[in-house]
């Protein structure tokens, strides 16, 4: 059917023969010339017809009709190239932020782990009081090896670091301790070299790494012969039996370089009670997570029972994996996929209402088409036609936006926390990601091609027709416009809202009381090699060296010295109790920091009671320690601390402490949690080789950074010096602030769209009602009515639309920002300060937008708006 | 008006007869459209009209079957016409019309003839 042998011109001239042979004969006949060719065209009928018939024989008629379609919408699109952009934007606009979003909650929420089988991989856990997952012993994790039947396998894992000592200096390391079999678990297998021997991972096993891929390119610019070669880390040479694969990635390891068998512990990790190693396992075939919690729970008890562990009420805690991989993003990453579709909702519904409006204003050609012959159906084709075009052309910037976005924000995500989150790798344009985007489009187009055709249906030629563009706007279009224009303005209220309450979450989260002034703060982290610093004489006179330098630069104040710098986490913990009172065996855990006498002053933390530490407290004077208010208030309620001892495991030696001060409490965790309780030792009874050097500057701290590098490698080029930061950039860029961060600005972002377009398509409305109402307007006027009345004329029904929008989006803020509860600190889902912010802002926008109209519509001159006609 | 019998008297083709009479029609020898409406309308002694662009499209048709052929050339009065002949596809074809068309009408004769008998035959 489809082939076209035979030209219509070569059926043209097969008439044109007929009609002279017919002619002719009718000549022979006996007629004249003109009347036997008259006769001739009368006998044929219609040739048009009959050419027409014949073209329209084996022709693919719709495919030819389409051509047309497509021909004629490109020109109308052209025709208008206001509403062609405007179009194609917000399409764009919508889709790009929606599919982008979904990119990564899809490689975040959606995409499985790079690993074997990774729904059977959990991670497996004690629970505590303290904490649901609480890290293993390494005694309790050999016999939960030992006793469990529901996994196949069980590892553990220990974050650690070391010096890396090259030939070109020293440099602080990160690594990770595994158990033998933690590669097999995972299902990882190394690119080249071998897996840990078994017997490696026993204590006292040879010292041998993997390394990460990008240890393999950065440090040994990936040359195959690594695997053998030796790699110095604290003074000790381990042999590299292999590189892991370059998608290999283990976010709880962060961006570790070298991966050692877990063979040598210090005394406390041999200690039951010691609890730093997380586990994994693979459950067995058929076995579920529910069914192997309820065999480690009873294990975990029937342990703690047996070893007599007081103080903590231990359980076991199995969850998958990626659970605690991506459990952090996921509340983030669901708002802002909410808010992106909210988005798309209202581009949606602009996009909707342009072409409503557009289509409206088309009414006349529809009408004239109609009654030239066109069929209902084909009128449809034609708008049909035009919406595909149109949401194919913005489906189609979308993407492109889409896949901008995706890469932009990739690269925003800071690297130390982007290696917490390997899945951004795999965020881009992928099966999934075009999937959704399809969907998305195929959306668009529904939408483009049947609004139109909606009003088609209602169309009456002849009313239409006599209709033309005067009177007043249609009730169907007025009805569904002012309806459109209600959802976009719900849609905005509810984005300003979430956006208004994550942003004073934000606002509280870094205006939270820090117990010190971060301002001017210069900090960084110093590694003094062991080998030159080995006793308490040389790590003490290092101590005083960088004090005392520093301190005499110009530019700075002070300096202090500190095993921890504060605001990162409630770790390096330590377990005290209190000579004289009874010990039940309470697992009083407290923060405990080694700081030198000039930190805590540095800090600007206020002493409260008793005295800071001095040079004095050093290894030949007593044991001196200075604790916070939330420890003084917790354990010494009613007394004065003063004076008063704290007991511990130094070292795994038993140790007391005088307390000889108090300060306010200094925030060591993170800022979304309570301080804990805290105890300062000072550094120079606890000598330590890696600690943290905190600056107050007189001038902006991060200039002062280089100078400070440099004054510490003229004492001793040895230093491994890492994380130059300052104090501010360093609180901002934890994880906390960057989560609450990135969720305001996102939220805020779509949110200033959704009320630019809510806005844009309120006065679209009013404008177009105002230019429909022309003529209504002039009679009113010409009768008498006020200019006054006009703009109340107007603005009310600007009003009533923003009111209804208003309260229903209110209402469904509250509900919203109920599900985004556990993003906001500090501030209740329907905060009233944010709930009226919003509805003021809404409201003066809108008025400015149908402001405009009425002024129009107030302005009109009734003579003209009458002889219009 | 010469060779145009009264319009009235004429009968418009049966849906699928006109196929069988351009085959029958081009058994004589190669003709061109002209030739064969003319050729119908002589032979059914004016009776039959033909729509010139049926008669087209029926041509069309019965070439892409391949059962008739065309080629241009020259009439007998030195025009150029497009002049089409009967294929051997086109002549089973015109076999089985036929045998099929009689069979038709005995059948049409056999009931319309019973009353037709007595009035016209006698």
């Amino acid at each position: 059917m489809f082939k076209r042998t035979r030209s219509t011109d070569d059926f043209a001239e097969e008439i044109k023969a007929h009609l002279e042979l017919e002619a002719e004969e009718l000549r022979r006949e006996g007629l004249s010339d003109d009347e036997a060719r008259r006769r001739a065209y009368i006998a044929f009928g219609n040739v048009g017809a009959a050419q027409e018939r014949f073209y329209l024989r084996d022709r693919m008629v719709w495919f030819d009709n389409r051509m047309r379609d497509i021909r004629f919408a490109i020109r109308q699109l052209i025709k208008n190239p206001g509403f062609t952009t405007t179009a194609i934007l917000v399409l764009a606009l919508g889709i790009g932020a929606s599919v982008a979003t979904f990119g990564f909650v899809d490689a975040a929420l959606l995409e499985t782990l790079p690993y074997t089988n990774p729904s059977q991989l959990m991670s497996v856990n004690e629970s505590s009081d303290e904490s649901p997952r609480w890290p293993l012993s390494y005694p309790d994790y050999l016999d939960w090896q030992r006793m469990n039947h529901s996994f196949s396998s069980l590892d553990v894992y220990n974050n650690t670091g070391y010096i890396l000592n090259t030939s070109s200096g020293a440099e602080p390391v990160q690594a990770e301790r595994v158990s033998g079999g933690f590669f097999q678990t995972l299902g990882v297998q190394p690119m080249l070299g071998r897996d840990f021997y078994p017997g490696e991972n026993r204590p006292g096993g040879p010292n041998v790494l993997l390394l990460s891929y990008g240890a393999w390119l950065h440090r040994f610019g990936a040359r195959s012969d690594a695997v053998g070669q030796t790699v110095d880390l604290d003074d000790r040479a381990f042999t590299v039996i292999g590189v892991l694969p370059r998608g290999f990635s283990f976010a709880p390891a962060g961006s570790a370089e070298f991966w050692v068998p877990l063979n040598s512990f210090s005394d406390h990790e041999k200690m039951r009670g010691f609890y730093t190693f997380w586990g994994i396992g693979r459950l067995r075939p058929g076995v579920t997570a529910q069914a192997a919690l309820a065999e480690m729970n009873p294990i975990a008890k029937q342990l703690q029972r047996q070893y007599g562990i007081t103080g903590l009420d231990l359980s076991a805690n199995v969850v998958p994996l990626t659970e605690v991989i991506v459990g952090d993003v996921r509340p983030i990453l669901l708002t802002l996929l909410g808010g992106a579709i909210l988005l798309l909702l209202i581009a949606y519904v602009n996009v909707g209402s342009l072409v409503l409006v557009r289509s409206e204003s088309r009414r006349r050609e529809v009408a004239i088409r109609g009654a030239l012959g066109a069929t209902q159906a084909r009128l449809a084709e034609q708008f049909v036609t035009e919406g595909l075009l149109l949401g194919l052309l913005g489906s189609l910037a979308g993407m492109m936006v889409a896949a901008g976005i995706m890469k932009l924000l990739g690269s925003l995500v800071p690297k130390g926390m982007a290696s917490k989150m390997p899945f951004l790798g795999d965020v881009g344009l992928n099966p999934h990601t075009v999937a959704f985007g399809a969907a998305v489009a195929t959306l668009a187009v529904l939408l483009l091609a049947v609004t139109p055709t909606l009003r088609l249906s209602s169309l009456k030629v002849r009313e239409e027709m006599a209709d033309g563009d005067r009177g007043s706007g249609t009730r169907l279009w007025r009805r569904l416009g002012a309806n459109l224009v209600v959802v976009e303005l719900v849609i905005a209220v509810v984005l300003l809202a979430g956006a208004g309450l994550l942003g004073r979450s934000l606002y509280r989260l870094l205006h939270v009381p820090l117990g010190f002034d971060p301002n001017h703060l210069a900090t960084m982290s110093v590694m003094a090699p062991g080998t030159t610093y080995k006793n308490d004489e040389q790590v003490i006179g290092l101590y005083r060296e960088i004090v005392g330098r520093l301190s005499s630069l110009p530019g700075l104040k002070t300096a202090g010295l500190t095993s921890m710098l504060p605001v990162q986490c409630n770790c390096a913990t330590d377990r005290i109790h209190f000579p004289g009172r009874p010990d039940h065996g309470e697992h009083n855990e407290v923060d405990e920091r080694h700081v030198s006498p000039g930190y805590l002053p540095t800090l600007k933390a206020a002493l409260l009671r008793g005295r800071y530490f001095t040079e004095a407290d050093d290894p030949s004077h007593p044991r001196v320690a200075v604790i916070n208010q939330a420890l003084a208030r917790k354990y010494f309620p009613n007394q004065d601390p003063i004076g008063q001892r704290i007991a511990n495991d130094e070292s795994g030696r038993p140790s007391v402490w005088e307390i000889v001060g108090v300060v306010d409490d200094v925030r060591e965790g993170p800022l979304d949690v309570e301080s804990w309780p805290a105890e300062y030792f000072p550094i120079n009874q606890t000598r330590q080789n890696g600690f943290s050097l905190v600056v107050r500057t007189s001038q902006d701290a991060g200039s002062m950074l280089p100078v400070l590098v440099n004054t510490l490698h003229q004492i001793d080029p040895n230093l491994a010096i890492s994380n130059e930061t300052t104090m501010t950039g360093k609180i901002g860029a934890t994880q906390a602030a960057l989560l609450h961060r990135s969720s305001a600005w996102l939220v805020g972002g779509f949110a200033a769209i959704a009320l630019i377009l809510g806005v844009v398509g309120l006065y679209g409305v009013i404008a177009y009602s105002v230019s429909q109402r022309t003529r209504e307007i002039g009679v009113r006027m010409a009768l008498g009515a006020q200019r006054s009345s006009v703009y109340t004329l107007v603005m009310r029904q600007a009003g009533w639309l923003t009111a209804t929008g208003l309260t229903i989006g209110l209402i469904c803020s509250v509900g919203s920002s109920l599900l985004i509860r556990s993003l906001l600190f500090g501030v209740e889902a329907w905060d009233a300060l944010t709930l009226s912010l919003v509805a003021l802002l809404l409201a003066a926008a809108s008025m400015t937008a149908s402001f405009l109209p009425a002024r129009r519509a107030a302005s009109v001159n009734p003579v003209e708006a009458l002889r219009a006609e | 008006m010469p060779s145009q019998a009264n319009p009235d008297d004429r009968i418009a083709l049966l849906q699928g007869t006109l196929d069988l009479l351009i085959l029958k029609t081009l058994v004589l020898g190669s003709c061109h459209g002209q030739g064969v409406a003319r050729s119908i309308q002589r032979q059914s002694e004016e009776v039959f009209f033909v729509d010139h662009g049926s008669l087209y499209l029926a041509l069309q048709r019965l070439e892409d079957k391949k059962w008739i052929s065309a080629k241009w050339g020259v009439s007998e009065n030195n025009r150029k016409a497009r002049f089409y002949s009967l294929t051997a596809k086109g002549s089973e074809q015109l076999v089985q019309k036929t045998s099929e068309w009689e069979r038709l009408t005995r059948a049409m004769g056999l009931i319309l003839g019973s009353t037709r008998a007595n009035s016209e035959e006698a």
